[in-house]
């Protein structure tokens, strides 16, 4: 089969339930999936990161009175490129941009830090989100390895 | 996990595995405790036996700052290395806390 390089390859998709317990698998399967890159010991705490965030603000606030699905899709594009992306259909995001800056919450428990997106961004080479008021979020993370022996399925 | 050490008026928690937003609410709630029961001058966090942290350990340290300063004390990291220390500076913990 033949693929262009804008189509996802190698691409594996999970879902999962909404429960907090699951934001560790979400993390160890992201490691899962980036073994076959031959990670540095920075990236893949990077994109562990990066994806215990983007879980976390689906179950605390996308999913925040109820427990609901979400999907992850693990694909690369380019060599040496590994995307992830985390969906879920819950309450949606009104106005993104003011939830991507750094220190906002909507949180009045003050022990969530306001800090998720500023980790993603930092962590990753590319952050994109799109969300709809009551139909839910996709975050989509891209990271670009230094990887010795870049992998693209065949 | 916490295990709670008392150093004189000092107390250390000493935090092992991974901290995310899953766990992070069991082990602030222990710390508190004993906050509540020893009043501690200065409250020394250890992320020695930490595997891996998200922004769930950056609200863990700013919860527990306010509450040692609301007591009058504060608080200090203990080894903190590696992805721990990005994490960390990133969000500017710093500005609140000492390193040792």
């Amino acid at each position: 089969m033949v693929h262009t390089k804008t189509e996802k390859q190698n691409l594996i998709k999970l879902k999962m339930e909404s429960r907090s317990v699951n934001e560790a698998f979400a993390r160890t399967a992201a490691g899962a999936y980036l073994m076959s890159f031959d990670p540095t010991l920075e990236e893949l705490n990077d994109i562990k990161t990066a994806v215990s965030e983007a879980v976390t603000n689906a179950i605390v606030h996308g999913y925040a009175d109820c427990i609901g699905e979400i999907s992850m899709e693990f694909y690369t594009k380019q060599p040496g490129e590994v995307w992830i992306r985390i969906v879920d259909h819950g309450c949606g995001i009104a106005d993104v941009k003011q939830a991507m800056e750094p220190l906002f919450t909507t949180c009045s428990d003050a022990e969530r830090s306001g800090l998720g997106f500023t980790m993603m961004q930092s962590f990753c080479d590319k952050v994109q989100v799109r969300s709809v008021p009551g139909k839910g979020t996709t975050v989509t993370l891209m990271k670009r390895l230094s990887t010795r022996g870049s992998h693209v399925a065949k | 996990m916490v295990e709670i050490q008392t150093e004189g008026e000092n107390m250390s928690a000493v935090l092992t595995g991974e901290i995310d937003h899953h766990v992070a609410r069991d082990m602030r709630m222990q710390i508190d405790e004993q906050i509540q029961r020893l009043l501690p001058q200065k409250l020394y966090l250890d992320f020695g036996g930490v595997t891996f942290m998200d922004s769930s350990g950056i609200g863990l340290v700013m919860g527990r700052y306010r509450n040692m300063a609301s007591l009058g004390g504060s608080v200090a990291i203990r080894n903190a290395s590696g992805h721990l220390l990005r994490v960390m500076r990133l969000a500017g913990l710093e500005r609140l806390v000492t390193f040792e």
